[in-house]
Order: structure tokens, then C-alpha cells, then sequence
């Protein structure tokens, strides 16, 4: 065999604590290698261009470079060496940068350190065996989970691409928090006149599939071939017949039903459709508030239908889906106020939350746009704002900022002002972050031309206290631009609750196979430079589940994920690593370890004529982790390119360095 | 020595005002992270003594931040501090903000600062009492104070009606058994530096 060995100085990245040339001279003594060099910068063009032509005019048979991580560069050497004529997998790289170089001043001993880890990679070079990929048929279609604004941005472009989009909504409508929003910052526009239209495309777009009141139950397969398994609850109206007239809504009797559109700030009916441009606009049955389903009487709904849509009689239904991507798009829920006691712990109906006053801002909300104390019905004169509840607060577990409340406070404080034109607002706040275009003069502005008082300080708690026009809520915080407390009473108090994960998050992250974070956020590839991928091939993440995020932000990542699906799926095969595990038939033993102890089921038992099993491997399905073959009782399953005799030859060489060093 | 940082106009220089062994100490002393606070204000928003306090609590956590040792430990804050605990609660960075309190009245008297005089000699009379007597004798320390602060007047008309209500007794009721002699050895291990009570705890000793 012939090796060449290229020895990267990484700048001074390397070459500071590494003497490179000694590396390289030391290699040329070791077995096998022909050609021993070093190089400036080996991933540089002119690196490159040396590794090529020396494969050439050498006619070397594989390549070891000593230089970096291989999750920066091994793609571009291997390419390299692919172009020169030889298998991508008859390269070897030893890091000696993040290993080596940065962790340690030492020279002689970084020297000495560097020269074993090529020897290593040498000697597992020489046992390297070619290793060629195999390609597979790839689904067209995409699964999207969650129907918020990202997601519905996500379908359509996946949908205007040519793909095939299952969009998965766990409410009955599409839409999500931008659709419980009045108007948005900083532009002041009508949240669901922008959003709506995207919604009807979403409902109308032939390649879209939308299944609301729906979640993903489990997902099999791969990259390219996924089959997700969906549970459609029951509605209880056969939505191929209902048109959304809501005759069914009016004669409903049960009508003390918490709103759960409306943020529980009123009441709703049993059967309902959540709002007027909810897409699909159908109807659902609320089955713990149904009087025919809890009680076994009423059924006026099902009378009044005039198309014959109620059906008490429907049940849970589960279809499959085969896609070939996946995006998560599932967004967010609001922090909990009820575990503030300070601030009433709920117990106080004129402290809302800022969603909950959003939809008293808004024309199609509870009160129909009129802001109303929900003690008393009365408009407020003075509003207090308290912004960080439930974000920068490590007491509850909360120590990241969500990043648009401040935003957030500021137009909900201007749109006070504009409801109410006598009125005035407080915003007590710690910081204001405000880092978008057009954001810091939005909050100027609020403060400048709609005299919105800022005070500067955490509020420590809020309680009742009786004033000429009833009961108010007494605001106590301190201004520590002034170094004092101070107190308000207020007639109604909004919190600006922060962001939390979506609360399932966490079970859908373990069915998608991703990571996420102590809060439930999912984690992006790499957080600057692969920020819609996840590790896991094929599964791309838009919107809130990866960090709070403002609706620009969402969109702009919803946009950039389904860039992603249809690069991805623009191809009609995808190659398969063949890094996989690889099952001997001859030494197994049909005992059936690996089988159970593979995380992706990419194991199978074949049965052979003699009735005796043997395992196989599904090649599409197996990500190359190495558990089988660590299980095996017999090592008869190998994964590729890290074979046992791979690894003892590294391992080999390191102890015959070792044996030479303690000898000298 | 001012009792607030300089209010004069000239800029403060915060490198020579800045001194790191304080800053050690506090943060050695109070077990607590001085660097986590960011200044929301909500152990000020929260406090009941605010209204006497001379530096309002979160600028007392400002002045430590800042090493600013003096202002810090002359502030009659330190001194009118109940130790109730709301700043401590609603400390959304867990810190234990009535701990650092604390902490920095023992430095203060430790160092000679005692701005309130009254305080300071309230808790050496209470404090006496315990020593001598294993539990606190209510009308020695009413009487020790009324001497000590100079107004020996200024709770007399408390008496009668505590007296008739058996709030106070004329003789000392120390406590029974060995109760006593462990009080007094709290006194000696906190004399000694030695805070905490020896591994061997006096819990085993009284099942014995």
C-alpha cells in the first residue's frame, strides 16, 4: 500500500505549539507511507490541488491529513481525494488542532502527541477497506407540525416548490398565537388580515393536507422514506359535511364553556367554531362540556344541522403518511402566571395576562374590542404593564430573556392609549430590548408621542385595595433610576407573561429522534451556521421550538427551513452512508440482541429455510451508531470503516508508541 | 466618612474606590453570588424598611458590587434591616439578599461603624442577657436598654400592663436541665470562630 501524509499548520492555529515539519519527517518512517509533507493550509485551494496531484504522480492508494476536527473539513478532503481517483473512505484524518494544538503550550510534547495520532490514523488506514454508497428512492412530500405562523409559512412554500405538505395542527383551526393577536409591532397592522390570507391559501392549496385537532402519534423510518402515524381526534361533525354556518353554535344550551381562543376571558358554547376566519372553518364538539356526550340528552345540534354533519357516534382515527422530511414548527406556550403568588397567583380577575389582553384589544375578541375590567366591565383609567414575568427569572426557572415582550408592552400600551385616549399607562420593565428594524423607535415612541410612562424597576407584588370606583389593584415596585419605591393603583394590570417550549414538546422531540434543551426547546445543528437543521437528517426546525422568537423571526426561519426540504428533496435518490453496520450471516447466531437493542428498528431477524435466524441489516434505516455492534455476543456484526481490526490497529499503534517511549 | 457615595458632582473613580477583599469577603461570608444581581430593584420594590432606609437595599447590593467598602458598611441601612426575608424571596436570581445584609452589619461592627446606636446597643443588651441567663430575662434587657440608651423613661409605661398580663416577670426563668450550659457554649464556639458546632452533635449526647 501507498499513503501520503499532509501535515496542516492551520496557520498559527497549529504551528504555534505543533512542529509540523518534525510531524511530517517522523511519518515518512512509518509503514506504507511514501510521501510525507506539510502544508500551510491543507483545506486552502493550493492544499487541495497538492493531495490531488501527489495521488497522481505517486500513484498512493490513500491519504491521511493531520489537521482539524473532521466535523470541520473531513468532507473536503474526501472530496478531494474522490476527485484524485481514489474511495472517499480511503482517507484518514487525526486532529491535531482541537486535540492537540489548543488544549496544550507544551511544543516537544504537542510534537510527540501529534506524531502518535498520525501513526494511528496510518494504521487505520491500512486496514481501510473502499466503502460505496447506496442510493434509495426518496418521498416528495413533507410533514409540517404545528400550524402557527411558521408553519403555514413553511407549507406554502414547500406547496409553491412542488412539494406534497401534511400539515399537523393540534387545534381545530391553523393560525396559532398570531391568530389570537390583535395588531403587531411596530408596524401597528391587523395581526389576522396578514395572517388570514396565508391561512385561506394553507386551507385552499390543493397540495396541502390539512389535519387539525390532530398530533403525531409516531414516526418510523428515515430520511427520504418517514411513516407518521397521526391521531385525528374525534370532532364529532363529519367536516366533509359541515360548511361552517354555525346554526349548531346558536342553539347549543351549554354555553358556559371556558373560551380557550379567548384566553378563558369568556365563555363559549359546547360545539364551536373558534373564530370567524378559522381555517378549516368547521365545527368541534367539546366532548367534557357536551351535554348529549357527558349526560346522554340535548343532541340540538345534531337537529338544527342542515347538512347532517353531528355524528355522536364518531370515534379517534389514526392515518399514516409517508413523507421524506419533517419540519417541527410547534412554537410556543406562555409562562404560567398562577405560580407568581406576588402577583396574585390568578386570583385577581383585573390582573390578565398579555395574551388575554390582546384579545380584549381585539375586534373579534370577548368584548368585541372595548377594553373592560373583567371584575366589573368598566374601562380602565390607568393600566400597568409588568414585563419579565416568567423570563430572566432563574427563581422559576426562567433565566432567558423571551425576547418580544418588550415589544410587545410597547404596543399594547399604545394601543391603550389609542382605546382610551384619557387613560395612562405604566410600564415597569428592567431592560427594554428592542433589536429589530424599527423596534427602539417604536418603543421611542411610545414613550415620546403616546406618553407611556417607563419606570424602571421589578415589581414585587400586586394586591387589592378599595378606591372611589371600586376595587383596584395596587402596583408595588421599586424605580431604581430614583432609588425609591414606588406604587401605583391600577385599575387593570397586564403581565407580560414570557415564553416557555410548547408543553409537548419534549415527547415530540424523543418521536422525531432530536435533541432539546432544559426548557424544551429544540436544538438547532449548529447555532450560526446550521440553524434550521437538527441532527437528525431530514428533520428541520421553523419558529419558536428552537428559542423564542418574534413573528418575523418565525417567518424568516419557516422560509429558510423549507429551503432545506426542497434542496433536500429536489434530488430523486438520496445516497446512504455506508458507514452501517454490517452483519456476517456466517458467525451470527440468530440470538436477536441487536435487534432489540437497535434505537432506529433498522435490525430485522430473517428466518432461513433450516428454520434457524439470522439478522439483517436495513441499510436505508441505520444510522451507523454502533450499538449492535457492541451488543453482539459473537462480534458478528461490524460497522463499516470502524471495524474491530480498525480499531485495534489504531489502538496497536498507540501502545507501540508508548512501549518505544518508555524503552528510550 | 460618607454615609452614601460621594453626592458631589465629580465623577467617581470606580478603579480606586474598587476593593476587591471586600468584595471577597462578602461573597465568601454570605455564601452568596454578588455577580448574579442585575439590579432589577425587586429586593427594594419589596422592602418593608424602605421607608427609613438611607441607601434602599438594591443600591446597598450596588455599593458591594462595586467594592465601594465604606459607603457600604457606614449606611444606616444595614442597621434597620428587620431580616424579613421579602427581598430574599422575590430575588428573581436566588440570592439571599437579607443574608448579605446581614453579613455586612457583622462587618460594619466589626469594624466600628454603628450609625444606629440604638440598634447596636439593643442587640449587645439582648445578646448579654442570653449569655447570662440561657433565654432572654425580658425586664433585665428592658432595664439594661433603658440605661444603656439613655432614655430610661421610654418603655416604663409598658410595664403595668405587661406585668398584669404576666408578660414580664420580676426574676429570670432560665431554662432546665443542660439546655443552659449548651446556650453557653454557643457563646464560646462563636468567640472562639468557631461558627459551626463540632460533628459530634449534642442530639446523640441527649438520647444518651
Amino acid at each position: 500500500m501507498r499513503i501520503g501524509v499532509m501535515v496542516c499548520h492551520c496557520g498559527n492555529n497549529i504551528a504555534a505549539t505543533v512542529d509540523c515539519e518534525a510531524v511530517a519527517a517522523a511519518a515518512r518512517e512509518f509503514p506504507d507511507v511514501v510521501y510525507a509533507t506539510d502544508h500551510m493550509y491543507a483545506c486552502s485551494d493550493p492544499g487541495q490541488k497538492t493531495i490531488e496531484q501527489t495521488i497522481r504522480d505517486l500513484k498512493l492508494d490513500g491519504v491521511v491529513v493531520a489537521s482539524c476536527s473532521p466535523r470541520m473539513h473531513e468532507v473536503t478532503f474526501r472530496r478531494a481525494v474522490e476527485r484524485a481517483g481514489l474511495n472517499r473512505y480511503m482517507f484518514e484524518m487525526a486532529n491535531i488542532r482541537e486535540h492537540v494544538a489548543w488544549i496544550s503550550l507544551d511544543r516537544k510534547r504537542n510534537t510527540q502527541k501529534a506524531t502518535d495520532l498520525v501513526r494511528m490514523a496510518v494504521e487505520k488506514l491500512r486496514v481501510d477497506r473502499p466503502l460505496t454508497p447506496k442510493s434509495f428512492d426518496v418521498q416528495k412530500r413533507v410533514l409540517i407540525v404545528g400550524g402557527g405562523v411558521a408553519g403555514i409559512q413553511a407549507a406554502l412554500d414547500c406547496a409553491d416548490g412542488g412539494l406534497e405538505v401534511v400539515l399537523v395542527e393540534k387545534k381545530s383551526s391553523i393560525g396559532g398565537i398570531m391568530s389570537k393577536l390583535d395588531k403587531t409591532f411596530p408596524t401597528i397592522d391587523c395581526s389576522v388580515c396578514v395572517l388570514g390570507p396565508k391561512m385561506v391559501d394553507c386551507g385552499q392549496n390543493p397540495r396541502i393536507t390539512l389535519h387539525t385537532l390532530s398530533e403525531v402519534e409516531d414516526i418510523s423510518g428515515y430520511v427520504g422514506n418517514f411513516e407518521v402515524k397521526i391521531r385525528k381526534r374525534t370532532t364529532y361533525v363529519d367536516w366533509t359535511k359541515c360548511t361552517g354556518c354555525g346554526a349548531c353554535q346558536e342553539k347549543c344550551p351549554s354555553k358556559k364553556v371556558p373560551d380557550a381562543f379567548n384566553e378563558n376571558v369568556s365563555l363559549t358554547t359546547a360545539i364551536n367554531i373558534p373564530f370567524p376566519q378559522a381555517i378549516p372553518k368547521r365545527a368541534a364538539i367539546n366532548a367534557a362540556h357536551c351535554i348529549r356526550l357527558t349526560k346522554g340528552k340535548c343532541g340540538n345540534c345534531q337537529k338544527v344541522c342542515p347538512t347532517g354533519a353531528v355524528d355522536f357516534e364518531m370515534t379517534d382515527e389514526v392515518v399514516t403518511e409517508k413523507v421524506g422530511a419533517i419540519i417541527a414548527a410547534t412554537g410556543i406556550d406562555l409562562f404560567d402566571h398562577t405560580k407568581l403568588g406576588e402577583y396574585g397567583a390568578g386570583r385577581y380577575p383585573d390582573v390578565v395576562t398579555s395574551l388575554a389582553y390582546e384579545r380584549m384589544l381585539s375586534a373579534s375578541g370577548p368584548t368585541a374590542g372595548h377594553i373592560k375590567r373583567p371584575s366589573d366591565g368598566k374601562e380602565p383609567k390607568t393600566v400597568a404593564f409588568i414585563s419579565c414575568v416568567g423570563s430572566r427569572d432563574r427563581s422559576v426557572d426562567r433565566p432567558y430573556c423571551s425576547g418580544f415582550c418588550c415589544m410587545y408592552t410597547a404596543k399594547q400600551a399604545i394601543l391603550t392609549r389609542d382605546h382610551i385616549p384619557n387613560s395612562r399607562s405604566y410600564v415597569f420593565y428592567m431592560d427594554i430590548r428592542a433589536n429589530g428594524k424599527g423596534y427602539e423607535e417604536f418603543v421611542r415612541r411610545a414613550q415620546e408621542e403616546y406618553g407611556v410612562e417607563y419606570v424602571r424597576g421589578r415589581v414585587a407584588h400586586i394586591y387589592p385595595k378599595d378606591g372611589p370606583d371600586g376595587v383596584q389593584m395596587v402596583v408595588r415596585g421599586a424605580d431604581t433610576l430614583l432609588g425609591r419605591q414606588v406604587e401605583i393603583a391600577a385599575d387593570l394590570v397586564v403581565l407580560a407573561v414570557g415564553a416557555e417550549a410548547s408543553h409537548g414538546a419534549p415527547e415530540l422531540a424523543e418521536k422525531l429522534r432530536i435533541s432539546y434543551d432544559h426548557y424544551g426547546f429544540f436544538l438547532e445543528s449548529h447555532p450560526k451556521l446550521r440553524p434550521v437543521e437538527t441532527n437528525t437528517v431530514g428533520v428541520f426546525l421553523a419558529g419558536a421550538c428552537q428559542g423564542p422568537k418574534d413573528i418575523p423571526a418565525s417567518v424568516a426561519q419557516a422560509s429558510a427551513a423549507a429551503g432545506k426540504v426542497l434542496a433536500l428533496l429536489s434530488k430523486d435518490k438520496l445516497e446512504s452512508d455506508p458507514q452501517i453496520a454490517l452483519v456476517q450471516a456466517i458467525r451470527c447466531i440468530g440470538c436477536g440482541k441487536c435487534e432489540r437493542t437497535c434505537p432506529f428498528g433498522a435490525i430485522r431477524m430473517r428466518e432461513l429455510r433450516d428454520g434457524s435466524k439470522r439478522a439483517e441489516v436495513v441499510e436505508t434505516v441505520c444510522q451507523g451508531c454502533g450499538i449492535c455492534s457492541v451488543t453482539c455476543p459473537v462480534r458478528a456484526i461490524q460497522l463499516q470503516h470502524f471495524t474491530d481490526s480498525q480499531l485495534l490497529a489504531e489502538v496497536n499503534a498507540l501502545c507501540k508508541t508508548w512501549d518505544e517511549t518508555i524503552e528510550s | 466618612m460618607p454615609a452614601t457615595p460621594p453626592r458631589a458632582m465629580q465623577a467617581m473613580d470606580l478603579d480606586a474606590g474598587r476593593d476587591q477583599a471586600f468584595m471577597d469577603q462578602v461573597a465568601h461570608e454570605s455564601g452568596q453570588d454578588l455577580k448574579s444581581c442585575y439590579q432589577c430593584g425587586n429586593c427594594t420594590a419589596g422592602c418593608a424598611y424602605s421607608h427609613d432606609y438611607d441607601i434602599p437595599v438594591h443600591q446597598v447590593m450596588r455599593l458591594v458590587q462595586l467594592g465601594l467598602k465604606d459607603a457600604a458598611l457606614s449606611c444606616r441601612s444595614i442597621w434597620l434591616c428587620a431580616t424579613c426575608q421579602a427581598c430574599t424571596t422575590r430575588c428573581p436570581n436566588n440570592i439571599q439578599v437579607a443574608t448579605v445584609m446581614d453579613v455586612l452589619r457583622h462587618m460594619a461592627r466589626r469594624a466600628g461603624h454603628a450609625p444606629e446606636r440604638l440598634v447596636k446597643t439593643f442587640a449587645d443588651s439582648f445578646l448579654a442577657s442570653v449569655a447570662r441567663h440561657g433565654r432572654v430575662f425580658e425586664a433585665g434587657l428592658a432595664a439594661c436598654f433603658a440605661l444603656k440608651s439613655g432614655k430610661p423613661m421610654q418603655d416604663a409605661g409598658l410595664g403595668p400592663a405587661m406585668l398584669s398580663r404576666g408578660k414580664l416577670a420580676f426574676l429570670p426563668h432560665e431554662p432546665g436541665g443542660s439546655a443552659k450550659a449548651e446556650v453557653a457554649a454557643i457563646f464560646e464556639r462563636f468567640a472562639q470562630g468557631r461558627h459551626r458546632a463540632p460533628a459530634t452533635g449534642t442530639k446523640a449526647e441527649d438520647k444518651a
